[in-house]
């Protein structure tokens, strides 16, 4: 069954007639020095088939042994899901075939994952709050990368072989499995991608994973299922893997709606199905028949002895734990003073670190707001950067607003000085130095460009004189011109009212 | 204790990827009824009281420092490959899955 074959129904059609239900798998490569049950590199993008030992490969007489910190990564993520933590778990064999694996199975946890029964507070855009139930998070080992060779664009159909690069065999994961995520009615998709995002802040802070999404880091499955109401037994789901993006999160939660409507108008049954999303289409396509779990042969693995964290651990962990990204902003929220509004968008645009970082250096808060979410952001955009990538530090902007507080600069120049800190010109006061972009107060050059500007428009002056005082703008503009920005306005203005004989 | 069937073993067959002809599946599948007898022995002696045993030795929390170790060469890592292209194994075209 193809996307083709069924009329897909109006998004907001499907939520009126249909209730969806979400569950939401997410992978997380954690950020160990070394691999889960071997001491290979774990690292993105070296050689291919150079990262590896024996055991990665799964060569005969080599054996597992856990990587004592991925636990601890492990438990850590746990805690933070306010999950609890298994006394005793084991690890599993999870068996099929596929070239990823050298072993033909993966070594996961199945009935005994290291943490279970949490839950985590999910922040929508317009602040209303999801509590999202977890099920599980268990450990897993990562898989090898294959390469399609001779169809089109790299893909598996078409292909006459494939490569197999196992550097990413072994990587440490935690897959985190929601229970299902019922009554997000018309807001399922942006309920999806905000736990997606809530998941990732959570690892950043916890320090488990770089967590990047363009890399793989962080992975979700995405389960969408239909009912006719929200008393009604959940339907038949569909899983999309590998979703890999906020917007195609949003995107594949979209269509799965419109698309099992479709169907379900039709009359058809939903196939318990893996499926794949699209980017160029927006689309998802049918993978294969999801596969029951008896169908993993799952067993305990023999090679591995249980992982049976003593409570002391547990608790130190717990007690070693960062404050989380909700507690943090909520902080943040009272010191700075912004509005919940704004507060959102700092959020949403990646910029809190850089704003704490730049009140850290100095700055007040809302003008490290202003810096990071107007001038910085509009750049970043036109560059199509994070704003992260930008060359300029927190440092550097709080030492540019110090300029601006300070008297020493403009608005209008500190922009021009933001721009030549951004082109590698050097540090915003050393900017302002050797370019002499420095606030002219000097009365003697003030006074003779004063003088000139009152020559130049009898006019005007004579509109002041006649009890105008607001066209006193008029003279300002020539002056600022002549000294290309820089004149103390303040000051110019003062020296015209004397001059004038006016107050 | 259930009865493994023609069509459990195919099935068997199938995920294991082993190729059994008419024949085969169902010798193994007569076979299969006197092996599931025999473990079912084992429950007439392990009472509730025996805990379920999935390691002989009763050890846990078995754990490795996280430290890089020696690694393969890419030659080393492909010397056994049937076929290698790319300094990746090749392998043939996978079919049915995505």
């Amino acid at each position: 069954m193809t996307a083709t074959d069924i009329d897909l129904v109006d998004y907001d059609e499907a939520i009126a007639r249909f209730d969806p239900v979400l569950g939401i798998e997410v992978h997380v490569e954690l950020g160990t020095a070394t691999k889960m049950f071997d001491g290979a590199p774990n690292i993105f993008a070296a050689e291919p088939n150079t990262a590896i030992t024996p055991t990665s490969l799964g060569l005969p007489g080599s054996l597992p042994v856990v990587n004592g910190a991925a636990v601890e990564y492990a438990i850590r993520i746990g805690l933070a899901l306010n999950c609890s933590i298994a006394e005793t778990c084991r690890f599993a064999r999870k068996q099929y075939f596929y070239p990823d694996l050298t072993k033909n199975f993966q070594t996961s946890q199945y009935d005994e994952p290291i943490a279970y029964e949490g839950w985590v507070d999910v922040e929508l855009e317009d602040g209303e709050i999801i509590r999202v139930e977890i099920e599980r998070a268990h450990m897993e080992e990562d898989a090898g990368k294959n390469t399609h060779v001779g169809g089109a664009t790299g893909r598996i159909h078409g292909a006459t072989h494939s490569q197999v690069d196992y550097n990413r065999a072994g990587v440490p994961l935690v897959e985190i499995v929601t229970k299902p995520i019922p009554n997000t009615k018309g807001r399922a998709p942006e309920v999806a991608a905000a736990y997606v995002r809530t998941l990732r802040d959570i690892f950043r802070t916890l320090e488990v994973s770089e967590a990047k999404m363009e890399r793989g880091n962080v992975r979700a499955d995405i389960n969408v299922s239909l009912r006719e109401n929200a008393q009604a037994e959940l339907g038949t789901r569909t899983e999309t893997k590998n979703v890999n993006s906020f917007r195609s999160i949003e995107r594949t939660v979209r269509f799965e709606i419109s698309r099992q409507a479709g169907m379900l108008d039709a009359g058809q049954k939903i196939i318990q199905e893996t499926r794949h999303f699209h980017e160029d289409t927006g689309g998802t396509s049918s993978g294969r028949p999801k596969s029951d779990a008896e169908d993993y042969r799952y067993f305990p693995e023999p090679d591995l002895v249980p992982v049976a964290p003593s409570r002391e651990w547990v608790e130190e962990i717990r007690a070693g734990l960062p404050e989380l990204p909700a507690a943090r902003r909520r902080r943040l929220l009272g010191e700075w003073g912004f509005s919940d509004l704004e507060m959102r968008d700092v959020v949403n645009a990646d910029a809190l670190d850089l704003i704490e970082a730049t009140v850290a250096a100095g700055a007040g808060a809302q003008s490290a707001r202003k810096w990071w979410m107007g001038e910085l952001a509009r750049i970043a955009k036109d560059r199509e950067v994070d704003i992260a990538a930008l060359a300029i530090t927190p440092a550097q902007v709080a030492e540019l607003q110090g300029l601006v507080d300070g008297s020493k600069i403009n608005d209008k120049i500190a922009k021009q000085v933001l721009t030549k800190v951004l082109d590698g010109k050097g540090d915003p006061a050393a900017i302002v130095e050797s370019e002499g972009l420095a606030v002219v107060s000097d009365d003697s050059v003030l006074t003779g460009a004063v003088d000139q500007a009152i020559a130049d428009n009898p006019d005007v002056v004579a509109k002041i004189q006649g009890g105008k005082v607001q066209a006193i703008g008029a003279l300002i503009g020539p002056i600022m011109k002549a000294t290309r920005g820089q004149a103390d306005a303040g000051r110019v203005r003062e020296i015209i009212m004397e001059k004038l004989g006016v107050s | 204790m259930p009865s493994i069937g023609r069509d459990d073993v195919a099935r068997l067959a199938d995920l294991a990827r082993i190729q059994l002809t008419e024949e085969e599946i169902d010798r193994f599948a007569g076979e299969f009824d006197s092996i599931m007898d025999a473990v079912a022995s084992v429950s007439e002696v392990a009472s509730e009281d025996v805990p379920a045993t999935s390691h002989p030795i009763a050890l846990t929390n078995v754990f490795r420092e996280d430290v890089v170790e020696t690694t393969l060469t890419q030659e080393q890592a492909l010397a056994g490959a049937p076929e290698a292209q790319d300094g990746r194994f090749a392998v043939p075209q996978i079919l049915g899955e995505e």
